[in-house]
């Protein structure tokens, strides 16, 4: 692998330029900039809120500081209430280049367009310059998640995905897990893979606040298409989520925004702390993807039964496909075909083997099928969290 | 770790799994080897859908994976398919601990 270093001691596996929009009005203007550099490294993120939300801050500072991102177009409309001077304040500390346009300063679409091209062309020219170094696998964070699940994805990618994450800790990535409301029923089972009795407990209450969380919102978490794939439980369910895990110990609870301090295997706590506010925790998988990315990850591993088609701005996702059918259906939009598990012709540790040469080979240059599409999808909406507690990393001794 | 008496169109996840995966559908009346012996299914199984290894009481856990999905609410004969009609969770949420994490 190689990557470009970052004035933290982070190295990125691309070099991007961050386009973000800082309110929903500035969305269209920052989509029109990028457009004709999408091909180029040009990925538009933003934040559509109006009114100023501290989670929302601390995820656009983290994704604009991003080790994959090398410069960054903030553009604003004028009047939200978004802090935009002190996200540009740290992006210029970070030792990236860094341009703010308010539109109604600068006359508009048509003339904020204009500029902000010519920001970003500039840029990449700046980009494509740069030296890369060699980069090795404990320099590497990687994230997981699955989406359009069926009764395959626990059968075949999740627990392939989780071989490929045993392989990653063993060589000191840091590999980060999530989605706390598909765990429910596994959490005794996890705290005794954490490091610590007290990081257990603190796993045990992270699944417990899932659990109340989706309870007041009435979420389904259990469809009746999950029962149509052969699934009959809660606990069926999750422990087919929970094998993407792996078998390594867990190292860790981050939340949004928390960066791994060292190689391991770290949940991501993404269910909002205190009462319920502003919905859903997490309105689709993108919004997941870019929680994982704003923890640091480099890359992300997707595995789908149904066929998800989505990437994500600022890291590749590496589809792994559970069912061979769907694989057989969308073969084009699918990196690895774990579906060769449930037809006999691969097992377990094969498949891992070839997702984690496959992330080396991303981290290396190569594009992922998502990537070479065009998918740079991206959401982020209100949250409320409070800082981890002490217990959530432990020492290692 | 597959049962060797188990026909290939099953999957066991784990050693000590009390049901198997169908690895694709297979029609009602075919006779499958299950665990070393022959079973002639009842009903059609759905590709992913779990079926019986040996016969499991009442209250019995289900083990797949290695891990309880839920008990049987009614004995289960080996080779019985397994689905909602006599598995169900034993999670209850009111048993996990409530203190919010800090």
């Amino acid at each position: 692998m190689r990557g470009w270093r970052r004035s933290d001691g982070r190295k990125g596996i691309r070099n991007y330029v961050a386009v973000a929009y800082l309110v929903e009005c500035a969305h269209h203007v920052s989509k029109e900039i990028a457009w004709p550099y999408r091909e180029q490294g040009a990925h538009v993120i933003g934040f559509p809120g109006c009114y100023p939300n501290a989670y929302a801050l601390k995820m656009m500072q983290r994704l604009c500081t991003h080790p994959n991102v090398g410069a960054v177009l903030l553009v604003s409309l004028g009047c939200e209430g978004f802090n935009k001077k002190l996200l540009e304040r740290t992006i210029k500390d970070s030792g990236r280049p860094v341009q703010l346009l308010a539109i109604q300063e600068n006359g508009g679409t048509r003339a904020t367009i204009q500029k902000g091209r010519d920001w970003v062309e500039a840029q990449l020219k700046e980009l494509a310059a740069q030296p890369t170094e060699p980069m090795d696998v404990s320099e590497l964070v990687v994230g997981t998640i699955c989406g359009g699940s069926d009764a395959t994805s626990g059968l075949t990618a999740n627990p392939a995905m989780g071989r490929a994450f045993d392989f990653l800790v063993e060589q000191k990535a840091a590999a980060i897990f999530e989605e706390t409301g598909e765990l429910i029923g596994m959490e005794g089972w996890m705290a005794e893979r954490a490091i610590t009795p007290e990081l257990g407990d603190e796993l045990k209450a992270c699944v417990a606040k899932a659990a109340r969380y989706y309870e007041t919102l009435g979420y389904p978490s259990f469809a009746p298409g999950n029962a149509d794939g052969g699934l009959t439980t809660i606990e069926e369910k999750s422990l087919g989520a929970y094998a993407k895990s792996g078998a390594s110990p867990i190292s860790g609870i981050i939340k949004p925004g928390d960066i791994p301090p060292r190689g391991g295997l770290y949940l991501l706590d993404v269910v909002p702390d205190g009462e319920v506010r502003f919905g859903f925790p997490n309105i689709s998988d993108n919004a997941e993807i870019a929680e994982l990315i704003a923890c640091g990850s480099h890359v992300i591993l997707f595995s789908t039964g149904r066929g998800s088609v989505v990437g994500s701005a600022l890291a590749p996702v590496i589809k792994v496909c559970a069912n061979p059918r769907t694989y057989a259906r969308m073969a084009d939009d699918m990196d690895v075909n774990a579906g060769r598990i449930l037809e006999g012709t691969a097992d377990l540790d094969t498949v891992g083997r070839e997702i984690f040469d496959l992330i080396k080979q991303v981290g290396a240059g190569e594009m992922t099928r998502s990537e070479g599409l065009g998918h740079q999808e991206f959401i982020l909406t209100y949250k409320s969290f409070e800082p981890i507690g002490p217990a959530c990393l432990p020492a290692v001794a | 770790m597959a049962n060797s008496e188990t026909d290939p169109r099953l999957l066991v996840l784990a050693p000590g799994d009390n049901i198997a995966v169908a690895r694709l559908e297979i029609a009602v009346g075919t006779a499958l080897q299950v665990a070393g012996r022959s079973v002639t299914l009842q009903r059609a199984m759905g590709f992913g859908h779990k079926i019986a290894l040996r016969d499991i009481a009442a209250g019995e856990r289900i083990v797949k994976y290695g891990a309880p999905i839920g008990s049987a609410t009614q004995a289960i004969p080996h080779g019985g398919y397994v689905h909602s009609h006599n598995l169900a969770s034993d999670y209850m949420p009111s048993t996990v601990p409530v203190e919010a994490a800090p």
